[in-house]
């Protein structure tokens, strides 16, 4: 995966329009924005700003009104439903506020999740579940079901989920909101460890200042435009 | 294979709903499987029944009696290979009522070429030939009594006493296998010239003949022509292929086979209904689940896929488990031999059930997993919010 000029993923234009019945809703308007390879950036707002809608798009869990998404030179605003699925296993990891672990697994199984769609052998997918698991400091809880673990070690089972198929970008929504602040310290260094020792480019959503300062940049997005200074 | 885990995991999520969906999913195949032996045993004598036989009774009631010199007289009639006289004689042991069984009393060489599917050794067959008193008996009647060749039965009827006004005396010479499945070895079969002299009336009366026909696609034609050789007697006749007559002997009771599809019908409606909710249950309460597989990377057909199976391998424990324990209750013979004589688990019926329980696997599953599939991922994912 590579693009042109570093930049690896590139909105340009994009408008997200809902409808509460005959209501239209311009959440994203003619919104731009590229993200370097390698960037750690902050997306601050208030709520319904539409943050998360954007991360949606970014992620291909969405698809704009109109305008383009082109992450590593694909556009996957065109991409069909079967190739953006088999788009997102491959190139990104997302990490969620509440962790969405499933709870009839154990952390080693959920990190197992997305390797399930690989062509790795039992004993492969047992070797990066490992590897993973390592990266985020959970080995030794590596059995247990999320009920048993903490908010802090669940939110570590789901960056470990993450990053286990080595994806090239990091999606997280709101991944401190739930926390306390000493967990959510842990979990914003580990994101800025991915960041600089592993060269994941990250995009986060918060509303938190502090999690934001962890960031390389910071964007502000409210009422639909992004601008690169926090609005009055 | 890899998806198994994910499945097992999913269906022990809730022990006691998953638990109570497969103990009703394994009544409902027990209860088929049970029912299905039932109606086997009520039509086995309609499948079972010679294309090529007549049974010739009185025209007002088979309790009434026909002559036994219409024996010869039927033969005579064109088309007409034999005609073979019947008594029943509704043998007891011990004067025990539950002790009741078929017992009929039979010219021996003329049955046994009539009734074909009663497998007998030729020793035992002479020996039959040989001995006045002599009695054929079932192989089931024989395991039922622990019975075995030169026993000595004593037997009572309440329709025939003999002339002495004790127990009518019979040697068991032979034991008799059935040529096919269901052919009935549950009753007892003893010569008529016994009887015949033995009884304290009714001599020279039968209760029916079984008549042999040259050719089965005559046979209709022919029971009109014994019909209307018999007309205008004391003893008229009416005369019927077997199959119509043990069909219509099976009608006294009523329309078993409607009665059985109605049971099974309403019982499989509400297993349908309760697998279908639990299922439903279970992917609604997965949501949010799914949308994070699905954005994972996890297809929409991948989901489906998994819901299905996930539904199926329900339906096929369940299932399976019903069918699998019905058949070896049919396996261990009739619980009531006097009643259902033939009683077993039809391979037919087996291989009907394996199709119900994938077809319960796919209804109750189908609905669900579309569901699934057509889940937008991102609305899925807020459902937390």
């Amino acid at each position: 995966m590579s693009t042109g000029n570093g930049v690896l993923v590139r909105v340009e234009d994009v408008h997200r329009t809902f409808w509460r019945g005959a209501e239209q809703i311009d959440v994203l308007s003619n919104l731009h924005l590229e993200v370097p390879r390698g960037e750690f950036l902050a997306l601050m707002g208030p709520s319904g700003s539409g943050k998360t809608t954007l991360l949606n798009l970014i992620g291909g869990l969405d698809r704009p009104t109109s305008g383009s998404v082109e992450v590593a030179g694909e556009r996957i605003d065109r991409m069909s439903n079967r190739r953006l699925a088999a788009w997102r296993a491959r190139h990104v990891g997302f990490i969620f506020q509440f962790y969405n672990l499933l709870p009839v697994l154990t952390a080693e199984r959920n990190v197992e999740l997305p390797l399930l769609l690989t062509h790795l052998s039992k004993s492969e997918r047992r070797r990066h579940v490992e590897t993973a698991l390592h990266v985020v400091g959970l080995t030794d809880r590596s059995g247990h079901f999320p009920r048993t673990l903490s908010g802090g070690e669940q939110q570590r089972t789901g960056i470990a989920r993450a990053i286990v198929t080595d994806p090239t970008l990091l999606l997280c929504d709101e991944p401190t909101g739930d926390l306390d602040r000493k967990s959510g310290d842990e979990i914003l260094g580990l994101l800025q460890a991915l960041n600089r020792e592993h060269g994941k480019t990250i995009i986060m959503v918060t509303h938190d200042p502090h999690a934001s300062a962890r960031a390389t940049r910071t964007v502000y997005l409210d009422k639909g435009r992004l601008s690169a200074e926090k609005p009055e | 294979m890899r998806f198994l885990g994910l499945i097992w995991s999913n269906l022990k999520r809730r022990k006691l709903r998953t638990s109570l969906t497969l103990l009703s999913i394994f009544v409902a195949f027990l209860l088929f499987g049970l029912l299905c032996a039932i109606k086997e045993a009520f039509t086995a004598g309609i499948t079972l029944a010679g294309v090529d036989r007549l049974i010739v009774r009185h025209k007002v009631s088979l309790i009434m009696d026909l002559p036994v010199t219409y024996g010869p007289r039927m033969e005579r009639i064109p088309g007409v290979v034999s005609a073979v006289p019947f008594v029943w004689f509704n043998g007891i042991y011990q004067n025990e009522p539950k002790n009741f069984f078929a017992t009929m009393a039979v010219p021996p060489a003329p049955f046994l070429d009539l009734y074909r599917e009663c497998v007998l050794p030729e020793d035992q067959k002479q020996a039959w030939l040989n001995t006045r008193t002599g009695a054929i008996i079932g192989r089931t009647l024989a395991e039922r009594f622990k019975w075995k060749i030169g026993d000595r039965i004593p037997l009572t009827s309440p329709i025939w006493p003999n002339k002495e006004g004790g127990a009518w005396e019979f040697d068991v010479v032979g034991i008799f296998d059935g040529a096919n499945k269901g052919t009935d070895t549950s009753g007892m079969y003893f010569r008529y010239d016994y009887l015949d002299e033995g009884r304290a009336y009714g001599e020279g009366l039968v209760g029916w003949y079984g008549a042999r026909v040259s050719d089965p696609e005559q046979a209709a034609a022919v029971a009109k022509a014994i019909d209307a050789e018999f007309a205008n007697s004391p003893y008229e006749t009416k005369a019927e292929p077997e199959g119509a007559f043990v069909q219509g002997f099976i009608q006294q009771i009523g329309n078993i086979k409607t009665i059985l599809l109605a049971i099974l019908s309403a019982v499989f409606f509400t297993i349908l209904l309760v697998a279908g909710n639990t299922m439903a249950q279970a992917v609604r309460e997965r949501t949010e689940e799914l949308g994070v597989l699905k954005a994972l990377g996890f297809r929409d057909g991948l989901l489906l896929a998994l819901v299905l199976v996930e539904s199926g391998v329900m339906a096929a424990v369940g299932g399976l488990a019903g069918l699998g324990v019905a058949w070896l209750i049919t396996a261990r013979g009739s619980p009531v031999p006097a009643m259902l004589p033939v009683f077993y688990l039809p391979t037919r019926s087996l291989l009907i059930g394996l199709g119900l329980v994938f077809a319960l696997g796919f209804a109750a599953g189908v609905l669900p997993a579309l569901q699934a599939m057509r889940l937008p991922v991102a609305l899925a994912l807020r459902r937390h919010v």
